[in-house]
């Protein structure tokens, strides 16, 4: 199935959405919802496991975060569905193909390098989509995105510093990192794909800037420090007309894992 | 007993400044600055406050403990949290920054300008970003030689 038929299905989902606006708005917040649930429960499984403890706290600390914003996005996306389904409905309940994030966090975690480079992509693209929201017309994204930008200072620190102490290490660091930009990299874009409510979305003023001058800033911003380290230009994303739905086996796998309690106990909650 | 004498924004804010952080107990939800707004109607009390991090774990306990401090005033009570505006490290109260010390925690400033909670020296080392909750940063104090946790500015 390509995005747009299965935008169209997850789209007539949106029962109580009402008008162009609204239906445009849910697609925007469940994209950016699951894009950090997945990106934060599958870098949870560092936990325990992290190449040294710092980055063990580091690693738990940021994929925290990340589930912390999902919680949040998925709260908002409740108030405009409003169909009596919460954020833990939203977050659990659906089938895996339902869910809307990029295809680049649809790959596994992989080694350290791997996780390294797949934050460096995801943080900086979302960095940017962050700016693009930060002068939102939906005040209750507006302010959410004010308080999630002062936490991803945090996460660009750390990540910048990681891919530079990979890139500038040599040796099988450097070329564990060039295998994971390699298999990543013409998956980059997806995080920064248009969505077929764009127009709405820039007309109504939920978003500044419609999606392809958002990811020409993020490339541009990759670009000078990729060629300070040395890094091949990132390709063009590969499948754009994928960029969001026919998940990978990975994401099948990682699914059953965040659903298993809420399958297990149904109602249960913490 | 209910209370007689009449309820006020300031004497809700009174019992509030019993409230402690779960996890930082020398520091009150007010020294904090948690506190967003305070509405007190004929039979309902309503709170919001504001979340120090998104996915601060420590929320819902601190939504219990208002509503079990406020209860003897004897109406209900709504807690809510807000995203109205962001919380900063610069609604920290003084008394709060004391609080953060007296619990070995330095308040928030710039790595370079932060100081040892034990012994205020300024030979100090950041060790990382992350500490063991998302509020704290982990540094080394090269004066007394302990590690000690720094509240990161935000």
């Amino acid at each position: 199935m390509t995005d747009g038929a299965a935008f169209q299905s997850i789209a007539m989902d949106f029962e109580g959405a009402g008008d162009g606006r609204a239906r445009a708005l849910a697609l925007l917040l469940l994209s950016m919802a699951d894009d950090e649930f997945v990106i934060g429960f599958s870098d949870s499984e560092w936990t325990g496991i992290g190449p040294i403890l710092e980055e063990d706290v580091a690693i738990s600390s940021l994929a925290q975060d990340e589930l912390g914003h999902a919680q949040a996005l998925y709260g908002l996306l409740a108030e405009t569905v409003a169909d009596g389904r919460d954020a833990d409905a939203w977050a659990y309940d659906r089938p895996p193909e339902g869910y809307l994030h990029a295809r680049l966090l649809d790959h596994a975690r992989g080694d350290w390098a791997a996780t390294i480079a797949r934050r460096y992509l995801y943080d900086t693209a979302d960095s940017a989509r962050l700016e693009a929201l930060a002068g939102s017309s939906h005040a209750p994204l507006r302010q959410l995105v004010a308080k999630i930008r002062r936490e991803e200072r945090y996460h660009l620190m750390h990540v910048q510093t990681w891919i530079e102490r990979l890139a500038d290490a040599g040796g099988e660091s450097r070329d564990r990192l060039l295998a994971a930009l390699a298999l990543l990299g013409p998956d980059a874009g997806t995080v920064l794909a248009p969505l077929p409510g764009e127009a709405a979305l820039v007309r109504h003023g939920i978003v500044t800037e419609p999606f392809a001058t958002i990811e020409e800033r993020w490339r541009t911003g990759v670009a000078a420090t990729f060629r300070a380290l040395g890094l091949s230009e990132l390709p063009p994303t590969a499948r754009p007309d994928r960029a969001r739905t026919d998940h990978s086996d990975a994401f099948r796998t990682l699914y059953s894992d965040f659903t298993m309690v809420r399958r297990s106990e149904v109602g249960a909650t913490w | 007993m209910v209370m007689t004498a009449p309820i006020t924004a300031a004497t809700v804010r009174e019992v509030l400044g019993t409230v402690h952080d779960p996890e930082i107990p020398t520091v009150s939800i007010v020294d904090l600055g948690l506190v967003h707004s305070i509405d007190v109607g004929a039979d309902r009390i309503a709170v919001e406050l504001l979340p120090t991090f998104v996915a601060c774990p420590a929320l819902e306990v601190i939504r219990t403990d208002v509503g079990a401090a406020l209860a003897p005033l004897g109406r209900s009570v709504d807690v809510s949290f807000t995203f109205a505006v962001p919380w900063t490290t610069d609604r920290l109260t003084d008394a709060g920054k004391a609080g953060l010390r007296a619990a070995g925690i330095a308040p928030p400033a710039e790595p370079s300008a932060v100081r040892c909670p034990f012994c205020e020296s300024a030979k100090i080392a950041i060790d990382s970003l992350f500490g063991p909750a998302l509020c704290r940063s982990l540094f080394y104090c090269r004066g007394c030689r302990q590690p000690f946790e720094a509240f990161k500015p935000i």
